[in-house]
């Protein structure tokens, strides 16, 4: 096979079908983008897990003397001195149990200060209205039920809360929002396909004058189709590079530049997990729309 | 060279067979006349040869090969050594004379020195030496037809098949492409031609082979075109 001759027939067939080799190219960089983006977006939430899962706490709140009124947990009043007591050591005795640290409603009130002190509220607590607690270490965040049972209904404690069901709630929203990432992206790689399946057939059609005559003298199917299944494979390939420019810019101006700086609480995927995406961005751009392409010609260009 | 036994195909929704239950043989280097009023089956019997459609019931030898035992995949090789000639001599309008020849050069993978030796030669053959920069459309019916013939025979072809090939032509014209593809004839290619030009027919004094509704009513040698036509 000549080289030459190959590519200046894909060059002739790609310039013939702009719009439409324009249309396959976007459509694909768009459902290769939101592929990457919902892949790297599961992998920001396993990173978030593993950084915040160490960082959680099983929280034993005990009562003070306003929850006695509010609270049917606390009806018996504000914990004493001998009730602490004995919660801590029975806390200490648990085997499931890493570490546990005292919070007098002293450091409560200023951790509350320190986190919320650009807002109004800030100002309107009193020390005496934090609750103090044991936050409880796990060596494995898992076991929180123990801790739970162990705890929850006795006199003095207020609630057992295990800070895991909080970012439960906000990974299994992230999870959805993947989810309906990956359901669009589904959606945007099939609305590619037709393109390229489209396109190869108007560029088939169009090209039926020269694919005859090629028939007529003998060359082989391969050599009819190559051309036609690079050019999808070529527009493809520019496709998963606008693609692959998408995620690179949004890793860096958006992550880097802007969300790193406004978040600081969240640790974000690195530059390494990104370029692991890249190239199976790549690979299903390029093998797409040729495979997609093989198959038309198939049953449009016929031996 | 060409042997058909006993060959019948039927399209799927016609009733009346294309062609039925034809049997003949074409020898090396044969010249032989394909007539018959229009829908008598010498498409169809061209279409067979060619392998654009495989006979219904059967068997179609063509350069030695059984067609129905041959895969897909062998079917260009097979063709490589045909050249095929058509009433609407399917140029390629984009490309030039020279081009439109070594384009069938390409598309087969003979080499880039091969090719630059014959397509001259080729055109030379066909009486175009001279015009290889034209394009086709600035040619008249009669020099496209050649462009078509050198591009069909550049290949060397044992066999040539020609659709009607002085159908879009003047008399004055269509004898010298009959010249050209006599000139081929003795140069060892046989030549299958189907035609409708009756002066052509009687003049060449050729095998005639007629087919009527599907059949084969007459194979001549050195026959004439017919007579109630």
């Amino acid at each position: 096979m000549r080289a030459q001759f190959v590519l200046s027939e894909i060059s002739v067939g790609l310039r013939r079908n702009l719009t439409m080799t324009f249309a396959v190219i976007v459509s694909v960089a768009l459902s290769l983008a939101l592929a990457g983006g919902s892949l790297l977006a599961r992998e920001q939430v396993s990173t978030m897990k593993g950084y915040w899962y160490d960082k959680v706490q099983v929280s034993v709140y005990l009562c003070n003397e306003n929850d006695a009124e509010s609270d049917p947990n606390c009806a018996k009043g504000a914990v004493t001195e001998e009730q602490k007591q004995q919660i801590q050591a029975e806390l200490k005795k648990l085997r499931v149990v890493d570490k546990v640290y005292h919070e007098s409603a002293d450091e409560a009130f200023k951790h509350y200060q320190e986190q919320f002190k650009d807002s109004p509220l800030a100002d309107s607590l009193t020390p005496d209205q934090m609750q103090e607690s044991y936050r409880v270490k796990l060596k494995d965040p898992t076991k929180y039920r123990v801790v739970q049972t162990a705890f929850s209904e006795r006199p003095g404690v207020q609630e057992v809360q295990d800070q895991r069901n909080l970012l439960e709630n906000l990974f299994n929203l992230l999870n959805g929002m993947n989810i309906a990432a990956l359901f669009v992206m589904g959606l945007m790689l099939v609305v590619a396909l037709l393109l390229i399946v489209n396109t190869v057939r108007v560029s088939a059609f169009s090209r039926r004058r020269e694919t005859g005559i090629m028939r007529l003298v003998g060359a082989s199917s391969f050599y009819i189709q190559m051309p036609f299944i690079l050019e999808a494979a070529i527009a493809g390939l520019i496709g998963a590079g606008f693609a692959c420019v998408l995620l690179l810019g949004g890793k860096f101006f958006l992550i880097d530049s802007w969300l790193a700086d406004k978040i600081a609480l969240i640790n974000f995927i690195g530059w390494d997990a990104v370029f692991k995406v890249l190239p199976l961005l790549i690979a299903v751009g390029v093998l797409m729309p040729a495979v997609a392409a093989f198959f038309t010609l198939r049953k449009y260009l016929k031996v | 060279m060409i042997r058909f036994d006993s060959v019948s195909k039927s399209y799927p929704k016609q009733n009346r067979p294309a062609l039925h239950d034809v049997s003949l043989e074409v020898e090396r280097g044969e010249f032989v006349f394909l007539v018959g009023s229009s829908g008598s089956g010498k498409s169809t019997f061209l279409r067979l040869i060619l392998r654009e459609e495989r006979a219904s019931q059967g068997q179609v030898h063509v350069l030695g090969k059984d067609l129905a035992r041959l895969s897909n995949w062998k079917v260009p090789q097979m063709r490589r050594q045909l050249g095929t000639v058509f009433q609407d001599f399917r140029l390629l309008a984009n490309k030039t004379v020279a081009e439109n020849v070594a384009f069938a050069l390409e598309v087969i993978g003979k080499s880039r020195g091969q090719i630059r030796k014959t397509v001259p030669e080729v055109l030379d053959l066909v009486g175009l030496g001279g015009k290889e920069d034209r394009m086709p459309g600035e040619l008249s019916g009669g020099e496209q037809q050649r462009v078509a013939i050198a591009r069909a025979f550049a290949n060397r072809p044992m066999l040539l098949i020609a659709d009607e090939p002085t159908g879009n032509l003047d008399p004055q014209t269509s004898v010298g492409i009959m010249k050209l593809l006599d000139r081929i004839n003795r140069t060892g290619t046989t030549v299958v031609m189907a035609t409708h030009d009756q002066q052509i027919v009687d003049q060449m004094r050729k095998r005639v082979i007629e087919l009527e509704r599907g059949r084969l009513v007459r194979d001549q040698s050195r026959g004439v075109y017919g007579y109630q036509h």
